[in-house]
């Protein structure tokens, strides 16, 4: 069996270079890879590129990125209220942002697990979100073109991984996570549980063992706010 | 916009009330989305013989109440981070799916917050123009270009008294032709082919009253009824 529980969660983002593309799950405080987070903020990365819903909250979730300057740009559709060291460089210039309606944000990054190379949506047409785009009309009704997100990582939380990375989340801390583990091409998983090959059944896996790459053990680590 | 002030000084519904009103376009058994302000307000105020299952973006539908202290889950929350609770029948999905529900036009009613609303029934909610930030555009664009039946919460004025149902958008868009019906703290109001169609006015309002706080054109069939809360 190929092994992709690793023992440390430095050890799990080591590879991860300087100018890297990475989505991060969670939302609303749920299922972010906190963990992973901070030892990808402690190894000193730089300049990357930055998929998630939103944009921290204060030094929390990818707040600790921002703070270290350590984001060059994000796609987000949701930076958030409590995104202040992303709005401090957002309005510095020191970081660029692409603002994505969240649903589209979410078949983008879909199309990239897909292998389709973009579709055509009602959503944002007239709005500043089209800028740029192409426009055409299908059915009668306006719509612009959408381009795929792809990753080199995801870094993502699931409540329990099998060996192998199947995996299943908790409650609402699934949001993010399942669609990230399918469109970067390395999927690097925080577990709050690691389990033998076979202890979840198969018809309980959400994400299966395909979509991860690695897997790391850490207890859920939130950020109040 | 225009500035012109409203001519009546005569009370409006509060935004709880507004929430009161909205509530009562919900039926038995709707799959509904709630959105951040006033809507968020209409699950306090749903008839008690009425069940409805309430989605949210982040991949729930069937939420309940919200929870009491010491009954939180912090991974069990809404779209804007308070914990809640599930009623029967409740399931849980992953983000794209969630839209999937908004956009395909599988809800039965969403229910936004507007900043302005157009006689076309475009919608601006999501960014003043001129404020500092990035802003953020969240769900709302998903939900405003497939909900089935968009209802739009919102006060009938700015604080400074402009008028927020106008002839055309000033503020940034989040979807065009999308909204189908306005409640306000002084009106309901349909938007039909044919223009925005005054349905009720606020308790003690006339149609003229309404007419004279609003920049767009209202259409007024006959006897204008006044809003019932409950």
């Amino acid at each position: 069996m190929i092994r992709k529980v690793l023992s440390s969660l430095d050890q799990a983002v080591a590879d991860i270079p300087d100018g890297a593309r990475i989505m991060f799950g969670g939302f609303g405080g749920a299922g972010f890879p906190n963990n992973l987070i901070q030892a990808l903020s402690r190894k000193g990365i730089k300049n990357i590129t930055a998929i998630s819903n939103n944009c921290g909250t204060r030094e929390g979730e990818l707040g600790v990125m921002f703070r270290n300057g350590q984001v060059a740009h994000v796609i987000a559709s949701f930076p958030g209220p409590h995104s202040n060291y992303f709005q401090e460089r957002f309005a510095k210039g020191e970081v660029t942002c692409e603002l994505v309606p969240q649903g589209i944000l979410c078949e983008r990054m879909r199309a990239a697990a897909a292998g389709l190379l973009g579709f055509y949506t009602t959503v944002g047409v007239g709005t500043e979100v089209a800028n740029g785009k192409e426009e055409r009309v299908i059915d009668g009704k306006r719509c612009i073109l959408e381009s795929p997100i792809h990753a080199d990582f995801a870094l993502i939380k699931a409540e329990k991984a099998d060996e192998l990375g199947n995996l299943t989340y908790r409650l609402a801390a699934r949001n993010f996570n399942p669609i990230m583990a399918m469109a970067a091409k390395v999927t690097i998983v925080e577990a709050d549980e690691i389990v033998p090959v076979g202890s979840i059944e198969p018809e309980n896996v959400i994400t299966p063992a395909i979509f991860v790459h690695r897997i790391v053990q850490a207890k859920g680590m939130r950020f109040a706010g | 916009m225009s500035d012109k002030v409203p001519t009546s000084d005569k009370p409006r519904l509060t935004r709880e009330q507004i929430a009161q009103r909205a509530a009562r376009e919900l039926t038995d058994g709707a799959y509904v989305n709630l959105g951040w302000g006033i809507p968020n307000l209409i699950a306090d105020y749903l008839p008690r013989d009425l069940t409805v299952y309430f989605h949210s973006e982040n991949g729930i539908l069937g939420m309940g109440r919200r929870a009491k202290a010491g009954e939180e889950d912090f991974d069990l929350i809404d779209a804007m981070k308070v914990p809640v609770t599930l009623i029967p029948g409740a399931s849980f999905f992953h983000q794209a799916d969630a839209h999937l529900m908004s956009r395909g036009g599988h809800l039965d009613v969403a229910v936004l917050g507007g900043f302005q609303v157009s006689e076309k029934g475009d919608l601006a909610n999501w960014k003043i123009p001129g404020s500092k930030g990035s802003g953020g555009i969240g769900g709302a664009m998903d939900i405003a270009a497939g909900a089935k039946n968009l209802i739009v919460c919102m006060e009938h004025n700015t604080k400074d008294g402009a008028p927020k149902i106008v002839k055309k958008c000033t503020y940034p868009l989040t979807g065009i032709e999308c909204t189908n019906t306005v409640v306000t703290d002084l009106a309901v109001i349909d938007v039909t082919p044919e223009g925005l169609v005054l349905r009720e006015v606020a308790p003690g309002w006339t149609a003229e009253e309404v007419q004279a706080c609003t920049e767009a054109k209202l259409i007024a069939r006959g006897n204008v009824s006044e809003m019932k809360l409950s």
